[in-house]
């Protein structure tokens, strides 16, 4: 179960500020497009268009081939996954009751919404009985952001969002979640768009990279393509690349 | 102290709990609805906390005589006072429920919109069980205060223990004073004991 998603033509703007030029991309099914880009270029714009917490100020977004706006807000938000960098889980809800409440809103019966539970845990890795009674305040940063990636898979999305999940965990986490997610792409095959401002994190996690300068595309291409690229701005961030080992 | 005196205290005491509980109640049916409602139309709140500001600026013992000619709530007697008392509790309650909403986690919000939750699952279900314990302080604030105002209104016929106060004034009469004085600030400190506790035990 994925879903394709399409801009056409789709801009932001705040007041008389574009912070999002006409953007027309398709994420195929099942692909995972990575939105790279400097703080300020509209790559969070762009993600939150989708799940419709922001409306194009002109164009459409499709999901599924229906425009955004088109959808009832809350149904088009229960099958869109959603992570977060501050991640915000309900710090009032255990982590087994953060995970359950979508299935819980959806009407699931106790015992599914349990089984549930229990599956994604294991899935990102967290035993459900050592860790399910747990509040988030008892977590660590990596931790919390497996919950969160649980929960954003609770009620079986077809498409999820990515907003820098891993920008606030140490490296040797952020390299544990990244092949987790690499290796949950594998076993859901789910849609994914994920933004980032690492380039090294978008050629490891992107089936294609969107480059995104001062809210308009500057290029689309594959991981490989874009190691090759000649565009200024690709050449900006691969040089991030070349000074992460030590010059001799 | 003779034992009508100690059965006066008991009959006005217990009046003076009426007056305050009656109008909490009120208070808070009035201000949580209406805090909640101006983190969601952010042009109404300085008219909302303006009107709640004005309230409470002025004297206590003007606004019991200015509500006197007052028609249908005004009078001599336990409404007026209950008004009264009303609009000086609403302050604390309205601006501790709108901090209290406000007050959580943008990313926490985010996340509940973005889970499909409509308006009221995230009120019900995230903002009002995180901002619960800002909002009982507000109630506390408020209760304490209206004890102590509360013995005010014996002066328009609401009676309560300030009934003993300005009868102790009137014939300059030390334990007639203290009569009402002391159960009213027992009183007070049970409520902000009490609320304390609760509020305490509702910390997430």
């Amino acid at each position: 179960m994925s879903s394709t998603v399409e801009f056409r033509a789709a801009s932001y703007r705040i007041g008389t500020r574009e912070i999002l030029r006409p953007l027309t991309l398709t994420v195929e099914a099942g692909e995972t497009l990575v939105l790279l880009g400097h703080s300020g270029s509209g790559k969070t714009t762009a993600l939150k268009m989708v799940n419709g917490l922001l409306s194009p100020a002109s164009g459409e977004v499709l999901v599924d081939g229906r425009a955004t706006t088109a959808w009832d807000p809350v149904r088009l938000k229960r099958r869109i996954g959603y992570v977060i960098q501050d991640i915000g889980l309900f710090p009032h809800y255990t982590v087994a009751e953060n995970v359950g409440l979508v299935p819980r809103l959806e009407g699931w019966d106790a015992p599914r919404v349990r089984a549930r539970v229990d599956g994604l845990l294991r899935q990102v890795g967290l035993a459900p009985d050592q860790f399910g009674g747990r509040y988030p305040r008892e977590l660590s940063g990596g931790q919390r952001q497996r919950v969160g990636v649980a929960r954003a898979l609770a009620a079986d999305p077809s498409v999820l969002l990515f907003d820098e999940p891993f920008a606030a965990v140490d490296p040797v986490t952020r390299l544990e979640l990244q092949k987790q997610f690499l290796a949950l792409r594998q076993e859901l095959g789910r849609t994914s768009i994920f933004v980032t401002h690492d380039v090294r994190e978008a050629l490891m996690l992107a089936t294609r990279v969107a480059l995104l300068k001062n809210g308009a595309l500057e290029l689309l291409s594959t991981p490989r393509e874009f190691l090759e690229s000649r565009n200024p701005e690709a050449l900006a961030f691969l040089e991030c690349l070349d000074w992460e080992a030590p010059q001799s | 102290m003779n034992s009508s005196l100690v059965s006066e205290i008991g009959s006005l005491t217990v009046e003076h709990l009426t007056l305050v509980l009656v109008s909490m109640a009120i208070a808070i049916a009035l201000a949580v609805p209406a805090g909640i409602l101006i983190t969601r139309r952010a042009g109404w709140r300085p008219w909302v906390l303006g009107f709640a500001n004005v309230m409470q600026t002025i004297p206590s013992l003007a606004l019991f005589g200015f509500l006197i000619p007052v028609p249908l709530i005004g009078g001599i007697g336990k409404r007026t006072a209950i008004v009264a008392l009303v609009l000086y509790a609403l302050l604390p309650i309205l601006r501790n429920t709108l901090a209290g909403i406000l007050g959580v986690d943008a990313a926490v919000r985010e996340s509940a919109v973005a889970m499909g939750m409509t308006g009221w699952q995230t009120l019900w279900r995230v903002e009002m069980p995180l901002a619960a314990r800002t909002i009982l302080a507000g109630i506390r604030v408020a209760t304490v205060t209206t004890i102590g105002t509360a013995t005010i209104a014996a002066a328009i016929g609401g009676g309560g223990l300030g009934v003993f106060i300005f009868r102790g004034i009137a014939s300059v009469d030390t334990v007639q004073i203290l009569a009402g004085a002391v159960p009213a600030a027992c009183m007070a400190l049970a409520a902000d004991g009490a609320l304390g506790l609760l509020e305490r035990r509702w910390s997430v």
